[in-house]
């Protein structure tokens, strides 16, 4: 694997293919003598098909980033684009159909609803798209089976394993089909197999060549995956690396991908089931 | 702020509501008792108003007559200012009045047949003509009552009466009575026995003259202008007022519920439950919302619009109002069937049990006020930090 590191410069990345764009974001936090000025001025563009990690120290300006770039702050200067449209002056509502049509989040603590099925957690997603019935159950069906969840549709998020509990957010992000996928330190509560197989999920996904994927993390064992990191620190991006090939994307994408899901799912059954016989057992 | 209520046999708002409240099952007791308790409350309070309302003017409602004729400034059936009997006459030569009868009203003392006394309102009209008689007749005859010396009495107050039914005997103001009819269900707010007997019988019983009464009923021709007759009385007569059957309906009405200060009683009592249940309905359903605050935040995270959040919220509100109108509505049955047979029974119409079914979800959605306004204030981005 060779990593290419190059100059720091912002507003790398190509306009026209870019699906996410932030030039100049500034954002100030907080009022008075307590404020914050936590972007200093970024740009930054995701193109599909690319795993952008975006790494940085603690208080670097990494989560106020991602909830710019993720449409949840507007930015106190600069621009948004998202799939082309600007978030300058998008109230609220304006803003969560942004979300709603772009944008699919991982979170490093899940954030599955604990009172519904995997299956429910991933219709939710099309749910609040307004997208109900049998059709959408099938697509949440099949987005579990993605992420190798296939045999746990009815379980609930108390009786799956944490890299389970992932693979499910993963799903919900991935459903409706959002050209963005914004994942917010997705290993950072797992153990290093279930980190790996969520990078290795999440790898599989950037390749496909309509969406890209934006990976807030400090873990150093997931840079392997990307195809580019960005490093930030103080509210200012301060250098890109750009990486020839991602190790978790196969070439293998034709009639060997079913052979992997199944090997995936195997190797989760054996230590999920002893997880989740554990849970059952607690109660 | 858009509240769309989805089809919840579609959407996972409603499942969500639904798994959201049944996941705290002691909150979720706690907040049906809170509803309970206050419908309950709202339901006797109402109930007691309609059975008051309606045993105040039972027996304008069971006299036959379009017009009362009655003293000026009387104020319910119970005010027994007498007028000069003469007006009946003057009453019965204006066009369009076809019958005019006496009706005469009055507190006596009944001796009961195995000693002591107790007070008895005596009803007394011409028993011949339409006026104002005794109805739900269980036994006996009312014809009965042209024979000096009767009356007609209800059931429940047997007791009160000293008396085992039909045939008893007992004094009024001294005179031997006897009880030709027994009467089921006419009750009276005041709590003292109706007693029915003839015109003559009643202005002995209580001491009224012979010259008096206290209404006239005034029956009208067929197709008879209401409004025309009533002006000509009104000319042709002084110090009475001249009410349809409807208008002092109201006001006896009105003067017990109002003047006197029981109605309002009663309302208060009904708003003060509304008021009880709304507040632990709102406490329940904000510290529910505060608790799945995080799942909310994801919600909005994930792209969710503010009027999805707040259908979850409003479905939670419903599903309490309907688990607590069920119950409450239950209990209410009981209660109503427990109080039938009492001196002031509680009414339940379909009318109010729509109107309480709407109360209870106006005070549930109400209720969620709180909890959206709550949900309004949410940080999607929360959901990086926790």
């Amino acid at each position: 694997m060779t990593a290419d590191v190059i100059p720091v410069h912002q507003g790398l990345g190509e306009p026209a293919a870019a699906v996410l764009e932030a030039t100049d974001v500034v954002k100030v936090l907080g009022t008075g003598a307590g404020q914050v000025r936590a972007l200093k001025g970024v740009s930054l563009s995701l193109a599909p098909g690319e795993l952008t990690l975006l790494m940085g120290p603690s208080g670097s300006g990494k989560t106020t980033l991602l909830s710019v770039l993720g449409c949840m702050m507007t930015p106190s200067d600069g621009t948004v684009r998202v799939c082309g449209q600007s978030t300058k002056d998008a109230g609220p509502e304006q803003l969560a159909k942004l979300r709603r049509d772009h944008i699919g989040f991982i979170f490093q603590s899940y954030h599955l609803f604990p009172t519904l099925t995997a299956l429910d957690n991933v219709r939710l997603a099309l749910d609040v798209r307004g997208q109900h019935g049998w059709a959408v159950k099938a697509r949440a069906k099949k987005a579990l089976i993605t992420v190798g969840l296939g045999h746990k549709t009815k379980s609930f998020p108390s009786e799956l394993s944490g890299g389970e509990q992932q693979r499910v957010a993963i799903a919900r992000a991935i459903v409706g089909n959002a050209p963005i996928i914004l994942a917010d330190e997705p290993t950072a509560a797992l153990d290093s197999k279930n980190g790996h197989a969520i990078m290795e999920v999440l790898a599989k996904i950037a390749a496909d060549p309509t969406r890209a994927v934006l990976v807030v993390t400090h873990d150093p064992r997931i840079v392997p995956f990307a195809k580019r990191i960005v490093r930030i620190e103080d509210g200012s991006i301060v250098g890109e690396e750009h990486r020839s090939e991602g190790r978790g994307i196969s070439d293998d994408r034709g009639t060997g991908e079913e052979h992997d899901m199944k090997k995936r799912e195997q190797d989760f059954e054996d230590e999920d089931s002893i997880k989740t016989k554990r849970v059952r057992m607690q109660r | 702020m858009t509240l769309m209520v989805q089809p919840f046999a579609r959407s996972l708002a409603f499942k969500l509501a639904r798994r959201n409240l049944f996941h705290d099952r002691l909150r979720l007791v706690a907040t049906v008792i809170g509803i309970v308790f206050s419908i309950v409350l709202v339901t006797v309070q109402l109930g007691l108003y309609l059975g008051f309302g309606r045993m105040v003017t039972t027996m304008i409602d069971h006299a036959s007559g379009e017009l009362w004729i009655m003293p000026a400034g009387t104020k319910s059936f119970e005010d027994p200012s007498p007028l000069d009997e003469r007006k009946r006459f003057t009453a019965l030569s204006v066009t369009g009045v076809t019958d005019v009868t006496s009706v005469v009203i009055g507190f006596a003392e009944w001796r009961l047949p195995g000693g002591g006394t107790t007070p008895v309102f005596v009803i007394g009209s011409d028993v011949r003509g339409p006026g104002l008689h005794p109805w739900n007749v269980v036994a006996g005859n009312t014809d009965a009552l042209s024979v000096p010396n009767t009356v007609a009495a209800d059931q429940t107050y047997f007791d009160r009466l000293g008396i085992k039914g039909l045939g008893a005997t007992a004094e009024i103001r001294g005179q031997k009575v006897e009880v030709v009819a027994v009467t089921k269900g006419i009750r009276s707010f005041t709590t003292t026995p109706y007693v029915f007997t003839s015109l003559d019988r009643a202005r002995s019983y209580t001491g009224t003259s012979a010259a008096k009464a206290n209404f006239l009923l005034v029956q009208l021709a067929p197709k008879a202008d209401v409004e025309g007759v009533r002006t000509k009385l009104r000319a042709s007569l002084t110090d009475v007022e001249v009410l349809t059957q409807a208008e002092f309906h109201d006001r006896s009405r009105e003067f017990w519920l109002f003047d006197t200060g029981a109605g309002a009683a009663l309302f208060a009592g009904a708003l003060l439950g509304m008021i009880v249940g709304t507040v632990i309905v709102a406490q329940t359903l904000y510290s529910s919302t505060k608790d799945h605050i995080n799942e909310f935040a994801t919600l909005r995270a994930i792209g969710s619009s503010g009027g999805y959040i707040h259908t979850v919220i409003i479905w939670q509100a419903l599903i309490n109002a309907v688990i607590g109108f069920s119950i409450a509505a239950g209990i209410g049955v009981v209660i109503v069937r427990m109080t039938a047979e009492s001196a002031l029974p509680i009414l339940m119409t379909p009318g109010l049990t729509i109107g309480l079914f709407a109360l209870t979800v106006f005070m549930c959605v109400i209720s969620a006020i709180s909890a959206i306004i709550k949900v309004m204030r949410i940080d999607p981005a929360m959901v990086f930090t926790r």
